[in-house]
């Protein structure tokens, strides 16, 4: 790579302009000619089946254009065959009106066509349907009995199932000089991005569709969409580059999908269909878990035994899986441990990955845990991390390829005032406000997938760069442009980043805080590539300076072409193309991590948090008065984007410790607060004192950038940090999310 | 009498709308059901804020929450309103909202929002989910089997400390009715939330002069800062005099079908000292009786303790922080 110019400055998101002008279009705000608008009717019972499903008196309104229900749905390939889009579980994927079977609350069971959506609406009210009901289980509490292994699939790649069991947990922790257990639950979240789901499809002939989805991955759309209406990948263009936050909601296409392709391949129009607030609540959410805990030490104060526990929910037709007692043993270096993940599945829609799942679940219980022993031990809870610190995964016994936990701990410490914590339980007060400091770790995987990238320079001295990855807010148009800058060594005005287009080579979908790592990565493979290829070109023209150098004593500045020894040399890459009358130079290229190398070494970012709040001593009230997360991830491309990701999953993380939570009714088996009244996020006014200090790693291990990602480590610690403040604060022992304040009264 | 009155048509299927930050709502998710909307807002006799001739002030019908919040008269004289109406909804929900809508507003209660599930106050005799299901946000006091919803404003909560008066005016001419007989208890017949009849329009509330400036605090206790409905909230008006209490006015939001006051706890306050100990046995006395459920029994801990914490800051108003929040 060149010097850096732009890797590691706090560029501001490139389109964001676009976006605080509104002239940003999302994937429900294309304009088509003749639109059709879909309005989507959803059950309204639990279990069963439809016995009457009667839309004559809607049809007859009019603007309503036809009403899809599964008595007249057009016949697709998917019911004929078993198709999983890139993030299913293993199971059987839900497909809707596939017939009358009612399978959780919310299911779509109809799709009114109209030409306006208010008509679409309107109508759905005057389809007259009848139910058997049948008996259904909806509470993972009231069904542990029920509790069972995970199937194992594709996604156990990405998610491996628990570590087997080592040492003699029992005997070590029956030992322990301190012992500490708990049991933890938190209910149902939804991730409510602001942007309701919507596809608008293109009719463009038959069998020819251009959609905009709201979607992390085009790709994943495209393949879902092309498999299960069986039409040709090249046929379908999927279009996604402004997404209004997904959260991993976007990580599987929704059924607005399904329904507005269905609508245009059957009625030959173009149609949109868009989710309502309350719709939002109907398909993937973070699952409730309970999870219970059992850790020893010594007297030293050294971990010896980690038991973790977790039972999940899951539906009855796919086995969602998080790894959620995976993590303690990554982090401490245990010698005898047993973990266990087991499944509750019931008449609910599959849960789906949601920022940080599994890790911010588990880690909520490992880290109150460690808390608890820390004040057995007569131990400061920042101490006792590192009386049990390891550059050793002792999960899987491999080096980290780089962790700067230590430092996170030592630089937040210090920045915090962790030191003027007095150790004693309800202690410090500020007025008749009960004063706690917490502190919890974080950790969150450092992967890599695969991923193709384009990369073009033309006659008029500029760069293209072409990928089918989105940007679901998190700056991925504008890191990836900074790496082509400063990898061409062009200025960035003068590279343009093609993106969120099916067309585009491919990229995996863009979750688990891997696209930076994936893609930049790609983007520095296709700019090698493309600097070795107009360095051939150049090579092969009379008198260049160039055919003698090597490639690397030619360095690539502002388009042109410098020989490293002798700078006097040089050519701009516009002569070179003018020269061989060429419009433009051009490489496509694949990146992938070393399969062979890649698992030799433990890779994971981490985090260290420090929370202080004041809890109302009358009245339980807590407040956040402010936090501080000191993050290692690897080579930080964009101080300013990476901040943003770190601040916005700490204020999630705030969310779910004491406001966020769906609701359930089971008697009805329904979520009743499925909107943003009801279902509490933080406003302006719950949030204070923010704020983030990076620890940079060089890890040439992870990729040649030494990208580690960003996305989910900053709501990982959050909440047990909160609950431990709450109870340093307090004396008391919060384990159940959100903590409510009459749970402190 | 209005022409929107007329303009209804004696149809009880056709409603009137203001601000429309609940009817809109309520007619999205087929709660309330309306073939026409008659818009009132063109009534100017409505739209303003002024003195009586008896010191009080009269607030129009159709002057928003917002307005009325920030109007000088307001701000000096009924500081306590002032902070009510401020603790309330968003900026936003402020701006549109209006004075007589904020007397109309419907129960947040989540069942009654859901069609698809049984509600008395929404669909009469079908029965009650809150009872048995889920009923954090529910009513500890004066509640019936039929009905455990809450009214959910804050503005009233003040409008009931301050002993505001109900201007109507309907078919069968102009009456008052004091605050404290506007709203109703559900009783069995919890689909009635207050005592107007159909046709009959609230065309200003009046305040009496006394605003109780000097010692007012108005809390709100909820599941965070802003945009949430209150568990419990309190208005507390003291009139004091060399350390002695002579008038107290307390009401409680978020706990009751309407706000919520008990004379009693007021009559007991005066001509005693402001102190925590007298504090806490009116306290005692306004929960009498109070009933909670699986998910609300601690609002009858939390309003004692609200109480308490609200009339000491009522002694210090200085105190009052942005959205209603506890300090001290």
């Amino acid at each position: 790579m060149t010097k850096s110019e732009v890797i590691g400055k706090p560029i501001s998101r490139l389109e964001g302009p676009l976006k605080v002008t509104g002239q940003a279009r999302y994937a429900g705000e294309y304009e088509a000619s003749d639109l059709l608008y879909g309005y989507v009717v959803n059950s309204t019972v639990t279990k069963g089946k439809i016995a009457v499903i009667d839309t004559t008196d809607a049809k007859m309104l009019d603007g309503v254009v036809e009403i899809f229900t599964h008595e007249n749905r057009p016949s697709t390939a998917w019911f004929d065959i078993q198709y999983a889009d890139m993030d299913a579980p293993p199971g059987t994927v839900f497909k809707p009106l596939k017939d009358n079977e009612i399978k959780f609350n919310g299911q779509p069971i109809a799709l009114v066509v109209a030409e306006t959506f208010e008509m679409a609406r309107y109508a759905a009210t005057k389809i007259k349907l009848a139910y058997i009901e049948e008996e259904f289980e909806t509470d993972v509490e009231s069904n542990l009995h029920k509790a069972r292994d995970p199937k194992k699939g594709l996604a156990s790649m990405l998610k491996p199932p628990p570590p087997k069991p080592k040492g003699d947990f029992e005997e070590a922790y029956r030992n322990s000089h301190v012992q500490s257990s708990g049991e933890f639950k938190h209910g149902t979240e939804h991730h409510n991005p602001m942007e309701m789901f919507a596809s608008t499809v293109i009719y463009e002939g038959s069998k020819k569709l251009k959609i905009y989805d709201k979607t992390q991955g085009t790709i994943n759309s495209q393949l879902y969409v092309a498999n299960v209406f069986g039409l040709k990948m090249k046929n379908v263009q999927v279009i996604s580059p402004f997404v209004g936050g997904a959260f991993g909601s976007g990580l599987r296409p929704q059924y607005q999908l399904f329904m507005a392709v269905m609508a245009s391949l059957a009625l030959k129009r173009n149609v949109r269909v868009t989710l309502d607030r309350a719709q939002m609540f109907t398909f993937g959410h973070r699952p409730p878990t309970i999870q219970y805990t059992k850790f020893g030490a010594d007297e030293n104060g050294k971990v010896n035994a980690l038991y973790h526990k977790a039972v999940a929910e899951t539906s009855q037709f796919e086995d969602y899986v998080e790894m959620v007692v995976n993590w303690s043993n990554m982090l401490y270096p245990a010698e005898n441990t047993l973990f266990e993940s087991k499944l509750v599945p019931l008449d609910v829609y599959s849960p789906l990955d949601m920022r940080a799942p599994g890790g911010s679940t588990g880690m909520h219980a490992i880290e109150i845990t460690m808390d608890e022993l820390a004040y057995k031990l007569n131990i400061d809870p920042l101490e006792f991390r590192l009386i049990n610190y390891s550059d050793i995964d002792k999960s899987s016994e491999k080096e980290y390829s780089s962790k700067e936990l230590r430092e996170c701990y030592l630089r937040g410490a210090e920045k915090f005032g962790w030191s003027k914590r007095n150790p004693e339980p309800a202690s410090m007060k500020r007025g008749n406000k009960l004063v706690g400091f917490g502190m919890a770790t974080g950790i969150w995987d450092a992967n890599r997938l695969f991923a193709r990238v384009e990369a073009k320079i033309s006659i008029d001295g500029k760069a293209t760069l072409k990928s089918a990855v989105t940007d679901i807010g998190t700056g991925t148009l504008t890191v990836m442009s900074q790496i082509a800058s400063d990898e061409l060594g062009m200025d960035l005005e003068d590279i343009t980043f093609s993106y969120a287009d099916s067309a585009m080579p491919f990229a995996p979908i863009q979750g688990g805080s891997f696209t930076t790592a994936t893609v930049g990565t790609a983007v520095q493979t296709a700019c090698i590539a493309l600097k070795k290829k107009i360095v051939k070109k150049a090579a092969s023209l009379k008198d260049s300076f160039v055919s003698n150098a090597p490639f690397e004593d030619i360095i690539f500045r502002n388009g042109f072409l410098i020989s490293k020894q002798s700078p006097e040399y040089k050519i701009s890459i516009k002569e070179i193309l003018e020269k061989l009358s060429l419009e433009e130079i051009k490489t496509t290229n694949m990146a992938m991590p070393n399969p062979l190398t890649q698992g030799k070494k433990a890779k994971a970012v981490h985090s260290a948090v420090f929370v202080e709040v004041e809890v109302d001593e009358e009245l339980g009230v807590i407040e956040v008065k402010r936090a501080l997360t000191s993050v290692a991830a690897g080579k930080i491309i964009n101080p300013k984007t990476a901040e943003s990701q770190i601040l916005g999953g700490m204020i999630w993380g705030i969310s779910k410790a004491l406001h966020e939570e769906t609701i359930t009714d089971h008697r009805f088996g329904k979520y009743i607060n499925p909107n943003l009244a009801e279902y509490h996020i933080p406003v302006h006014a719950d949030i204070n004192d923010l704020s983030v200090i990076f620890v940079e790693e060089q890890d040439e291990f992870v990729n040649d950038l030494g990208i580690k990602g960003v996305g989910e480590i900053g709501i990982v610690g959050m909440p047990p940090a909160i609950a431990n403040a709450v109870y340093h604060a307090t004396g008391k022992r919060i384990n159940d999310l959100p903590i409510h304040f009459d749970k402190l009264l | 009498m209005p022409d929107a009155i007329t303009e209804l048509n004696g149809d009880i299927r056709n409603k009137l709308v203001a601000g429309g930050t609940n009817i809109n709502d309520l007619l999205k998710y087929f709660i309330t059901k309306a073939d026409k909307l008659v818009d009132i807002n063109p009534i100017k006799d409505f739209n303003s804020i002024f003195r009586l001739e008896n010191g009080g002030v009269r607030l129009g019908a159709l002057h928003t929450n917002a307005d009325t919040a920030y109007d000088p008269i307001i701000e000096e004289c009924y500081p306590l309103l002032s902070k009510a109406i401020l603790a309330g909804a968003s900026a936003q929900i402020r701006n549109m909202a209006t004075n007589g809508g904020n007397l109309l507003q419907r129960t947040r209660c989540y069942y009654f929002y859901d069609i698809n599930t049984p509600c008395n106050k929404r669909d009469p005799g079908s029965g009650c989910s809150a009872i048995n299901g889920y009923n954090r946000i529910h009513a500890i006091l004066g509640q019936s089997e039929s009905c455990i919803a809450v009214f959910p404003s804050d503005m009233c909560v003040a409008l009931a400390a301050l002993d505001a008066v109900v201007n109507i005016d309907g078919p069968e001419g102009e009456r008052t009715l004091p605050f404290a007989d506007f709203h109703r208890i559900p009783g069995d017949t919890p689909h009635i939330d207050n005592n107007l009849t159909y046709g009959e329009i609230i065309s200003g509330i009046d305040i009496p002069k006394k605003g109780f400036e000097k010692n007012y605090s108005y809390l709100k206790l909820r599941d965070r800062s802003s945009y949430s409905f209150a568990l419990v909230s309190v208005a507390t008006a003291l009139d004091i005099e060399d350390s002695t209490i002579k008038e107290a006015r307390i009401a409680l939001g978020g706990v009751a079908h309407k706000p919520w006051r008990v004379i009693e706890a007021e009559d007991f306050l005066k001509e005693k000292q402001p102190s925590r100990e007298n504090f806490a046995i009116a306290a005692d006395i306004i929960l009498e009786g109070a009933k909670g459920y699986k998910h609300n029994s601690f609002k009858i801990e939390l309003a004692k303790r609200a109480i308490i914490r609200n009339c000491i800051m009522a002694l210090n108003p200085e105190t009052q922080r942005p959205g209603a929040k506890p300090s001290l």
